[in-house]
């Protein structure tokens, strides 16, 4: 560990990200949609320059030196995030184009060829879609059903209803980390240890809980743990399928191609052993080169630093908010992350977004991927603040000044 | 950043604003003989419009009913003014006006007065489809096509 002195301060932090040290629209850029994209540090953006520059090949195919750089590239990237999830080992890392492709993998190989008509899925009401519709293409392949657990106003999943909705039917359950529209975080401890108790595994949706939360996927107990680079500082186009090895190893592969077999006939092919079953074709490289530069980025600040300081920019933010006159809040779970949906009086998210644009405030509008949340609110969409590593107090205070401004507008 | 050099305030004209607290003909229309529903997927617009076209071939009246942001909600009431009247061939060539002076070539002579308060959204791009959605839902209604008119 550095000396004290050494450790980047979260001023430090956000001149890491070139991006943020620009004006929008005359006025210094304000960076509040971290949640659907998350800016790159100028390491990340380097290391894959450097990749494209100097290492470009494919991987697993050449004997040649640039063909060994990507492959060392790419393969070392599965070991940083074997290391910073706390996973068992590298055949347990599955890397994707991102957390869709994650999840639609799950859906596809480990539940169609075990799901039966009747069988059940359980889900939350707070997901995003991309937690929903491929448990919903395999309910309709198989006819099995897909069981919603309810969310309470503010935002939070009501266990006792979900776990009613467990049984000797359920074959998976599948739950985000960190809610992606309302910022619940929800109560793993309590969802894992009941599924299990019941022979169910749990997939956790973790897009919006590796940003901002330290993961250690053997602490958490889950069974699948999925997420994006893009979401946590790095390109986008990579992704992450944790999985616990057995369960891989039962699940046939999802999509064929190159790179996943050991031999090719016609007769027969003799598929490769994990984690390359799973990755047919020549896979985002530059991607995964920066990811390993976003992982030891990371690292080398700390997560359980980064949660600490987005906490108390968390609480500044939400009493910032709640000051604004005819601001409505909308997910207020007691155990909550970096993101706050909100609606002004009634003005709708969409020209909120303009306003605040117009202002240099970036934030995103409308249901987040998230519509069935947005139904539960009786609403059609949201402006959402969310923050990150990089953002501070004077952030928030933009912010709390576009929306006076727009009040003005719309006064 | 197309954006920057104008004023807010010109995309949020008076008039705008105006129509889209107190959107005219908002409801449903009995005995409409149109009807067409507008989505705009990415934002979650949604709207309704009806016309009651008579037996000479004129837009008698026409109504709207959805949600959507203030520039959607200001066109559509914008729309059921300015189409009241028409004859059918006026009101598609009058929606094929305004959606081509709204992404292209500007709306600063409409063909029907009051519609160049509309101009201002020009200077924000993802803003545009939120003023066609009427626009494409009219030209649904008058074509009677059963989709739903989308901005996408």
């Amino acid at each position: 560990m550095n000396a004290p002195a050494a450790i980047a301060s979260p001023a430090n932090w956000r001149s890491d990200f070139p991006a943020l040290d620009q004006s929008v629209n005359g006025h210094p850029l304000v960076y509040l949609d971290s949640a659907a994209s998350a800016q790159q540090p100028a390491v990340v953006i380097d290391a894959v320059s450097k990749y494209q520059r100097e290492d470009h090949a494919n991987v697993h195919r050449g004997v040649h030196t640039l063909s060994h750089r990507a492959t060392e590239a790419y393969e070392g990237a599965r070991d940083k995030v074997a290391a910073f999830i706390n996973a068992n080992s590298r055949s347990e890392v599955v890397l994707t184009s991102g957390t869709t492709e994650s999840i639609n993998l799950v859906a596809q190989s480990f539940c169609r060829p075990r799901l039966r008509a009747g069988d059940n899925i359980v889900i939350t009401h707070l997901e995003h879609h991309a937690n929903i519709v491929p448990w919903q293409m395999v309910c309709e392949q198989t006819g099995a059903d897909l069981r919603v657990a309810p969310i309470n106003d503010q935002g939070e999943v009501e266990l006792e209803a979900m776990f009613g909705l467990i049984d000797d039917k359920t074959l998976l359950v599948g739950v985000a980390h960190v809610a992606n529209a309302l910022g619940t975080i929800c109560p793993l401890d309590k969802i894992i240890p009941h599924a299990q108790s019941r022979g169910v595994p749990v997939l956790v949706d973790g897009a919006q809980g590796v940003p901002h939360l330290a993961v250690d996927v053997k602490a958490l107990g889950c069974d699948f743990y999925v997420f994006s680079g893009h979401k946590m500082f790095g390109p986008t186009g990579t992704g992450i399928l944790w999985g616990r090895e057995e369960l891989l190893e039962a699940m046939p592969p999802w999509q064929g191609g190159g790179d996943m077999i050991l031999e090719v006939s016609f007769d027969k092919t003799v598929y490769n052993e994990l984690p390359y079953k799973f990755e047919a074709g020549t896979p985002n490289i530059s991607g995964f080169a920066g990811l390993g530069a976003t992982i030891d980025y990371l690292q080398g600040i700390g997560m359980q630093r980064i949660a600490d300081y987005e906490n108390d920019l968390h609480d500044y933010m939400v009493a910032e908010l709640g000051k604004v006159e005819g601001l409505r809040f909308f997910g207020e779970a007691r155990n909550k992350a970096s993101v706050q949906s909100f609606l002004l009086d009634d003005i709708h998210s969409h020209d909120l977004g303009t306003i605040l644009d117009h202002q240099g405030v970036a934030i995103r509008t409308g249901h987040h991927c998230a519509m069935p949340v947005m139904q539960r609110f009786g609403i059609s969409g949201t402006a959402r603040a969310s923050l990150a590593m990089y953002n501070n107090h004077d952030d928030i205070d933009r912010l709390v000044e576009a929306l006076e401004k727009a009040r003005q507008i719309f006064g | 950043m197309i954006s920057g050099s104008s004023d807010i305030q010109d995309l949020y004209r008076e008039m705008v604003l105006d129509h889209s607290r107190n959107p005219r003909h908002f409801g449903r229309l009995p005995d409409a003989t149109h009807t067409a529903d507008g989505i705009n997927p990415l934002c979650g617009d949604k709207l309704k419009l009806y016309l009651r076209v008579n037996a000479d071939g004129r837009i008698e009246s026409s109504s709207f009913e959805g949600s959507g942001c203030a520039i959607s909600v200001a066109s559509a009431s914008m729309l059921t003014d300015a189409v009241a009247g028409l004859p059918l061939d006026s009101a598609e060539s009058c929606a094929d006006a305004v959606k081509a002076g709204l992404k292209s070539g500007g709306l600063t002579k409409p063909p029907v007065p009051g519609l160049e308060a509309l101009d201002g959204v020009r200077a924000y791009p993802s803003r545009i489809k939120c003023a066609t959605l009427a626009w494409e839902a009219l030209g649904a209604a008058l074509g009677n096509n059963s989709t739903p008119a989308t901005t996408e």
